[in-house]
């Protein structure tokens, strides 16, 4: 292929050849995921109708199955309407802004040993710098509109986004020290050998700080006030229609399935399986997504809507001080003779 | 011919001076923000060709995900006009071209030094984590002033607050910790009684 | 003192959300109540306000004479009456619209009537694809009620002790 390419395109040709296969890579990742977010909305319709005791979606296919397939239909042939006095650029520009950093993020994802797009040495951190980037959407989502509602939930949740943000970069402070890596490949091999090998079990309140602060940041029910229907109508999309609001509907579910890959990946052990003499396999990863993926929903299945003030308390003064307070622990104790058990 | 990274890097840096310039130029404030948070991320792209990806990926995280998010927050909030803040530009103009001619001498001339024209990166050293070596300079050579600048940031962020933090003596603010803190033992108090007996009786007859 | 660290600790543990999650993955398992809408239906009373109908005497002769009260008892104004004396020298109406977009199923209009003309009957589910669909004349009140007939004579007989 790079030899076809240079013929076409003289010099540029392996430049061009390796583009096009990265593109083909992005593709290969970029639509499992589009349709693992189009069933993640079936399966969050019929789990949080099972627990309120009704039985969800169950008349497109069979159980309802082609439902967000039909959801997408509709929302293709809707109209996108643009409100008079916003700013028109910013007004598409918003959803583009976030859905691309959720997507830009699965670049450094490992699915398998070495199954992953990009293998860059500080792959963490360009997570954590692409989840940062996800607040923009919401922002100038919030402001192009030109709608109060709109604009008070864009403030709401970036302020939550930005705070929440701090906490998750702490607890993966804890993951890169037990690792001594960034990368997330390593740090996946770090927990080689049965799970209690795992990182849950020496980070445990690193992980429940991770998991709720991945709640928070996605702007998921308990935390959900940046689209509090009962204050706020629908929040920074209220004005959003059609395919507009479509895209910021898969990338939250995108970030979503995002947060829980990267818990399965640094304390669930990825790929690797619960017993060793099982053989790691790609499953298991998708095993360990899907059940951190239900508790998203069983969350907001089961959780009233937070008080504004009382989410900034949580994120200020409970999360952070505590998270601060267990990487000291695990700093200290790894230099003491227990350090194996660090690692 | 220039090479495909070549072709890279000029689209990256007219992007980044083109931002800049609308950073300045452009009429809506938000604009202005939102070209500089353009400019971050072409700089950082400029970075990862020179192999820096530690400190792209920083400045992306940084400046991008944190300081801009404040400005833009701050700046949506306020109602400023443009119009009026740029009223005497062209009378403070040539001053300003003069400083920024000299500026611009000044910065050729520290470029010219010797500090600033280093070899390129050997290869030896492409193998290694560039996360790893930054870590290894700033906690070995660069150890004191490191943490010098950590204390000096730290006393910053108290002082910040310390200043800032006053409560209005006609404030209703409610403290949620408290609020939160309360349980249902503390409100409710069940208690045990015995029902009357005349009335038990007399229910029990109406309802026969 | 010792009671606050001991509540802060306690807090930690989360205990509360998971005793609540716990009750929503009971729920999860229960049995589901929902009611499958156009196969299965639930019951309904007898009494039950759905779509207006006129009804007709056995004879075909429409029941209605015009008396308009159910028109100036209709707390919607949803109701309007115009009539004529016919030949035979009876009273009947030339018009006799509902504005179903108006009508809120209070069942005034029944309980005013002295000859049973007006009824509400138990259908629920029928649709106008235009806004003018929902307003009901004359005509087709009484195909309603003639197509309905039986059901609404039972609901009337069942009804009838307490009327």
């Amino acid at each position: 292929m790079e030899a076809l390419m240079t013929f076409i395109f003289g010099s540029w040709g392996s430049d061009i050849a390796k583009t096009l296969w990265i593109l083909l890579k992005i593709i290969a990742v970029v639509l499992p995921l589009m349709l693992s977010v189009a069933y993640l909305t079936y399966f969050e319709r019929k789990v949080i109708g099972y627990m309120q005791v009704r039985i969800g979606p169950n008349r497109v296919g069979y159980h309802g199955l082609l439902q967000p397939i039909a959801d997408a239909l509709k929302l293709l042939f809707k109209e996108i309407i643009l409100p008079t006095a916003s700013n028109k650029i910013l007004f598409f520009l918003a959803p583009v802004l976030a859905i691309a950093p959720a997507f830009a993020a699965w670049a450094v994802i490992p699915f398998d040993l070495n199954l992953v797009i990009a293998d860059i040495d500080a792959s963490l951190l360009y997570i954590i710098a692409m989840t940062s980037i996800a607040v923009y959407g919401v922002i100038i989502a919030g402001w192009a509109s030109n709608s109060k509602y709109a604009f008070l939930g864009s403030l709401r949740s970036a302020a939550q986004i930005v705070s929440y943000e701090i906490a998750m970069g702490f607890t993966l402070v804890g993951v890169l020290m037990c690792a001594n890596s960034l990368n997330l490949g390593k740090i996946v091999i770090g927990q080689v050998g049965g799970f209690w090998h795992w990182y849950v079990w020496p980070l445990f309140p690193l992980f429940i700080i991770y998991f709720i602060s991945a709640v928070a940041e996605t702007n998921r029910a308990p935390f959900d006030v940046a689209e509090g229907e009962s204050e706020i109508v629908a929040g920074f999309h209220v004005e959003y229609s059609g395919m507009a609001f479509a895209i910021f509907f898969l990338a939250e579910y995108a970030n979503m399935i995002l947060v829980s890959m990267l818990a399965a990946l640094m304390f669930l052990g990825g790929w690797l399986s619960p017993i060793p003499f099982i053989p790691d396999s790609f499953l298991w990863l998708l095993i360990k997504v899907a059940f951190l993926l239900f508790c998203f929903l069983w969350f907001r299945a089961t959780f009233p809507r937070y008080r504004y003030d009382q989410i900034m308390r949580l994120g200020w003064k409970i999360f952070i001080p505590i998270t601060i307070l267990w990487i000291v622990f695990i700093g200290g104790m790894m230099q003491t003779s227990w350090g194996y058990l660090f690692h | 011919m220039i090479e495909f990274k070549d072709f890279v890097f000029y689209a990256l840096s007219f992007v980044l001076v083109a931002s800049g310039l609308s950073v300045i130029t452009s009429r809506n404030p938000v604009t202005a923000a939102l070209s500089l948070v353009l400019a971050f991320f072409n700089a950082a792209g400029i970075w990862l060709l020179l192999q820096a990806e530690f400190l792209a990926i920083v400045l992306v995280l940084v400046y991008v995900g944190a300081v801009m998010v404040l400005f833009l927050f701050v700046v949506m909030m306020l109602d400023i006009n443009l119009d009026k803040l740029r009223e005497g530009f062209w009378d403070y103009l040539p001053m300003a071209g003069f400083i920024g001619l000299l500026m611009m001498v000044e910065m050729v001339l520290v470029f010219k030094t010797k500090e600033f024209n280093l070899s390129p990166v050997d290869d030896s050293l492409k193998s290694i984590s560039n996360t790893e070596v930054i870590g290894n300079t700033l906690y070995s050579t660069y150890v004191l002033p490191f943490e010098l600048a950590s204390v000096v940031l730290l006393i910053a962020i108290v002082s910040a607050i310390a200043l800032t933090l006053r409560d209005r003596k006609d404030s209703k603010k409610i403290n949620s910790s408290d609020q939160i803190n309360i349980k249902r033992q503390d409100r409710v108090r069940l208690v045990a009684m015995k029902s009357e007996e005349k009335y038990v009786k007399s229910k029990t007859k109406d309802r026969k | 003192m010792i009671k606050k660290i001991k509540q802060f600790l306690l807090s930690l543990m989360l205990l509360e959300l998971l005793k609540g999650m716990l009750l929503t993955a009971r729920y999860f398992f229960a049995r589901k109540i929902t009611v499958q809408y156009p196969e299965e239906k639930t019951p309904q009373s007898n009494r039950f306000r759905g779509l207006l109908a006129l009804r007709r005497y056995a004879n075909g002769e429409e029941r209605c004479i015009a008396c308009k009260l159910c028109e100036a008892v209709c707390p919607a104004m949803a109701i309007t009456i115009e009539s004529e004396e016919r030949e035979d020298k009876t009273r009947r109406t030339t018009r006799y619209d509902i504005d179903l977009t108006k009508c809120i199923f209070c069942g005034f209009c029944e309980e005013s009537c002295p000859v049973d003309a007006i009824v509400e009957t138990r259908i629920f589910d029928y649709h106008g694809e235009s806004r003018g669909d929902l307003i009901y004349t004359k005509e087709m009140l009484l195909a309603v009620g003639d197509k309905h007939e039986k059901q609404i004579a039972e609901d009337r007989a069942q009804d009838e002790r307490y009327r």
